[in-house]
């Protein structure tokens, strides 16, 4: 039993499912009618969709020991590149496939500078963060670029009765099959376990023979793929291309990977502690809204969970901790 | 058992002691009902097996961890050191077996680091750099010791030179009355260990309580007075130095006799594995040196003498400034990849930094160098315990961190994982560091089976009688230059210990 207890108070993703549990039950019980109904519910797992894809995509990142302050560029400029792509009359398949190519070209850039330049992540992305972002409005002439959405803005609208068998829109299932997805190529591939290496012990992956290098530009390449994905349904949520769009999603993301367990020096990390994390946010402030707290008390709110939930996972992992005092 | 060991005359004349002491870390015992003494002006030997719970006895001394239950007693009153600092204030400093420094600071700042000297509110360097000067002199007066230099960096010393850092720097702390070392000699070079016994003597004739720990033991039979051997948590034996024989050690260590340390069979040398021409490292050169199929070959030299430079530029892990790696009949570029699937491995000396990745598990260490595209969890926990059996790792299962294992143990896990490749040419750097009697025997074994199954072995090491017993041929190494490969039936530890010292 008392194994048992440990073996489950060792997974990471155990201390944001608690937390998560606890916020909804508290705002459920103060409003019983509205928050708890399934409208609702509905609607905060499409709020969570853009931030949730893009967790993923840090996820991996920041186990692998870096981090990317770009996505909320990279989203940007593909909302941008979709709607250009549909303005001249492109499929939306090819506008959408259009938008992912260039975000994932910007992981790959970021990879390719971390990588190559040896230069530390947190730098080469506040670089290319800003780079991005004037890409992006130099492309659309620094104003929103309205286009057809012909189709794109289904994937993240409330589902028309005839496909109610999806129960949830198609984004949100996009969003799970993604991280269902990177959370097994964490366990069961070899990729997935050289990202856990490097994150762990950089020199002691290279001296095993991992690519750290490649390894690196790939796992950044796949983050922008994912920020891509994640620009597409958010152009599918406004559906206009807004080269202003999602300033400071980047830190967001990184909120919701450091609640769900993932560290800023790597190693550790789990798809799904980040899923809940990004869940997690949404049930704050959609809760606050619903009980009427002004937008100040919940960004407070918000910045206290964070730092607790990483308080209570050091604190978790106290025991295991001593160990790297040898 | 235990009770008995530390009653009466030993309870009065003990400088720091400990009773009944417990620690558990998750579900391991570490430490059951451990009894504990040691006495002003002696230094007192710490033995046992990998895992036995040694470091965590220290730990526990120096107020790194606390003890679930159990008393300590200093200098006849209670002792209850809440950290670290605690127990440096008290009196007690411990040098930990893998030495903690940081690396982008400076020799002195490390030295100095939470005693730092300001003046006017500003760091005052000098006094840092000369408090550190000190210290080294005390701890080694010749004048080699000063090829550490306060002000260099610490990322720019090897393994050995930082131990000596670590240890000065522990020295060097306020009023220290009870030094304890753990492991202290495991990266040193033979002249260094001589240093360090000889201020270790010095600082016991001041009337300090050293507490030593090592698995060199015919080191611990010449520098130790008194010793304790642990095993399994609890303190099995303790007396004097001078009425013990090694075999009783072993026999209380391990639980039971251990024949043949050094377990030889017929090695048939054959073809040439790996050849180096003219090769020149960052420590210098030249290295020629052919190594065959079917031997081991072993490179004896001080540290820093540019051993693992060696290696690693052999691995492809740095590059080489001049000359030619052949393995085999490639002699094209290199990196570590590149070298593991020619089939050559190799095992770093410092597993912490380099060897290990210490947040990860045992299993997920074993495999890593050799993973395929997809990688099934119960698959890979299966083979890591068909390893951890083979290798005797303690252990609670293949999901366990390596960083929770003992020092030994992690050694044997980054040895797994070189097996576990199956490479052919196999790059050893101290491959028995901070293992125990029994275990070394059993990775000597090791190495001689893969050697008489043709694989070819280079492994260097500082510790000479393990390079007599184990190698076919030794090649001293001096300020980069590599001598000649003899056999070792033509060399004797003096000549081999002359040549490494004086450059030809
Ligand atoms: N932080 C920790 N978490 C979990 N287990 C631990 C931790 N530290 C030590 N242990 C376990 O406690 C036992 C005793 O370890 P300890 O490090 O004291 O051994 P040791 O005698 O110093 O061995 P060695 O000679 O290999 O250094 C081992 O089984 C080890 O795995
Ligand atoms: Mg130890």
């Amino acid at each position: 039993m008392r194994a048992f207890i440990e073996r489950l108070l060792s997974r990471p993703w155990f201390g944001p499912l608690g937390a998560l549990l606890a916020v909804y039950l508290l705002f459920a019980g103060l409003r019983p009618d509205t928050f708890a109904h399934a409208g609702n519910l509905e609607m905060m797992a499409r709020q969570t969709v853009v931030v949730a894809i893009c967790a993923v995509g840090m996820t991996l990142i920041m186990i692998k020991g870096g981090i990317d302050l770009s996505v909320g560029s990279v989203v940007a400029l593909t909302t941008v590149v979709v709607a250009r792509g549909l303005q001249a009359g492109l499929s939306p398949w090819t506008a959408a496939a259009l938008g992912v190519a260039a975000a994932a070209s910007c992981g790959a850039l970021n990879g390719i500078l971390v990588a190559g330049l040896r230069i530390t992540p947190f730098i080469v992305t506040l670089g290319t963060m800003s780079i991005m972002r004037g890409v992006a409005k130099g492309l659309a002439g620094e104003q929103k670029i309205d286009a057809n959405a012909a189709g794109l803005d289904e994937w993240m609208a409330i589902l028309p009765p005839e496909y109610g068998f999806l129960v949830v829109s198609p984004g949100v299932w996009l969003a799970l099959g993604l991280s269902a997805l990177a959370a097994g190529a964490l366990v069961y591939t070899r990729y997935g376990r050289h990202i856990v290496a490097i994150g762990s012990n950089e020199r002691a992956a290279r001296l095993c023979g991992v690519p750290v290098a490649r390894v690196t530009v790939m796992t950044y390449a796949l983050a922008g793929v994912l920020a891509g994905m994640a620009g597409v349904m958010e152009f599918g949520t406004l559906t206009v291309g807004d080269p202003t769009d999602s300033l400071g999603l980047e830190l967001e993301v990184i909120a919701a990977v450091v609640i769900g367990g993932g560290s800023l020096s790597g190693g550790q990390g789990s798809i799904a502690g980040s899923l809940l994390g990004a869940l997690l946010m949404t049930v704050i402030k959609t809760g606050c809204t619903h009980v009427g707290v002004p937008n100040w008390v919940q960004e407070i709110l918000t910045g206290v969970i964070i730092v607790v939930a990483v308080a209570l996972d050091r604190w978790r992992q106290q025991p295991r901790q001593s160990s790297s005092a040898h | 058992m235990s009770e008995s060991l530390i009653e009466g005359p030993e309870a009065e004349a003990s400088l720091v002691s400990a009773r009944g002491l417990d620690k558990r870390f998750g579900l391991t015992r570490a430490l059951q009902g451990v009894e504990f003494s040691a006495r002003a002006g002696e230094i007192h030997a710490v033995l046992g097996e990998n895992g036995a719970g040694k470091s965590t006895l220290m730990k526990i001394l120096a107020g790194v961890i606390r003890p679930d239950a159990g008393e300590l007693s200093l200098g006849g009153e209670a002792y209850q050191p809440n950290d670290p600092a605690a127990a440096q204030r008290a009196g007690v400093a411990i040098v930990h077996q893998e030495p903690q420094l940081c690396e982008h600071l400076t020799v002195s700042e490390n030295m100095s680091l939470g005693a730092e000297q300001t003046r006017g509110g500003l760091l005052d360097r000098r006094a840092m750099e000369q408090h550190a000067r000190r210290a080294l002199q005390e701890l080694l007066p010749d004048a080699e010791a000063m090829s550490i230099r306060p002000e260099q960096l610490l990322a720019e010393l090897g393994p050995g030179p930082r131990q000596l850092v670590a240890i000065a720097r522990a020295l060097a702390s306020a009023d220290c009355r009870v030094l304890i070392l753990d492991e202290p000699t495991s990266s040193l070079a033979r002249s260094d260990v001589e240093h360090l016994f000889a201020a270790l003597r010095r600082l016991r004739e001041r009337g300090l309580c050293i507490v030593y720990i090592s698995h060199f033991l015919e080191e611990v039979m010449r520098i130790a007075d008194r010793y304790t051997v642990l095993r399994d948590g609890a303190a099995v034996g303790l007396g004097e130095v001078a009425d013990a024989t090694l075999d009783e050690w072993i026999r209380l260590m391990v639980g039971r006799d251990v024949r043949d340390l050094y377990p030889r069979s017929e090695h048939q040398s054959g073809e040439v594995a790996l050849e180096l021409d003219d090769v020149w490292t960052g420590a210098g050169g030249p290295a020629p040196l052919t190594l065959r199929r079917g031997e081991v070959l072993g490179i004896a030299g001080l540290v820093g003498a540019g051993r693992t430079e060696l290696l690693r530029a052999v691995f492809g892990l740095d590059g080489v400034r001049r000359g030619q790696i052949r393995v085999g009949a490639y002699a094209g570029p290199a990196s570590p990849a590149i070298r593991l699937n020619q089939g050559v491995g190799m095992l770093s000396e410092d597993r912490q930094a380099e060897g290990l990745a210490a947040t990860m598990s045992i299993r997920d260490n074993i495999i890593l160098s050799k993973l395929r595209a997809f990688v099934w969890p119960r698959r890979a926990r299966r083979e890591a315990t068909r390893w951890i059996e083979k290798l005797d790792i303690a252990c609670r299962d293949p999901d366990q961190r390596v960083g929770e294992l003992s020092g030994g143990n992690q050694q044997k896990v980054a040895l797994a994982r070189l097996l576990r490749h199956d490479v052919d040419v196999l790059l050893l750097d101290e491959p028995t560091r901070g293992i125990d009697v029994a275990s070394r025997a059993q990775i000597y074994g090791l190495i001689d089976d893969l050697a008489s199954r043709g694989r070819a072995v280079l492994m260097v090491s500082s510790y000479l009688p393990e390079l007599f017993g184990v190698c076919d041929r030794i090649a001293v190494m001096c300020r980069g230059r590599l001598g000649v490969a003899r056999p070792v039936a033509d060399l004797d530890p003096e000549s081999v210990l002359h040549e490494a010292a004086v450059a030809s």
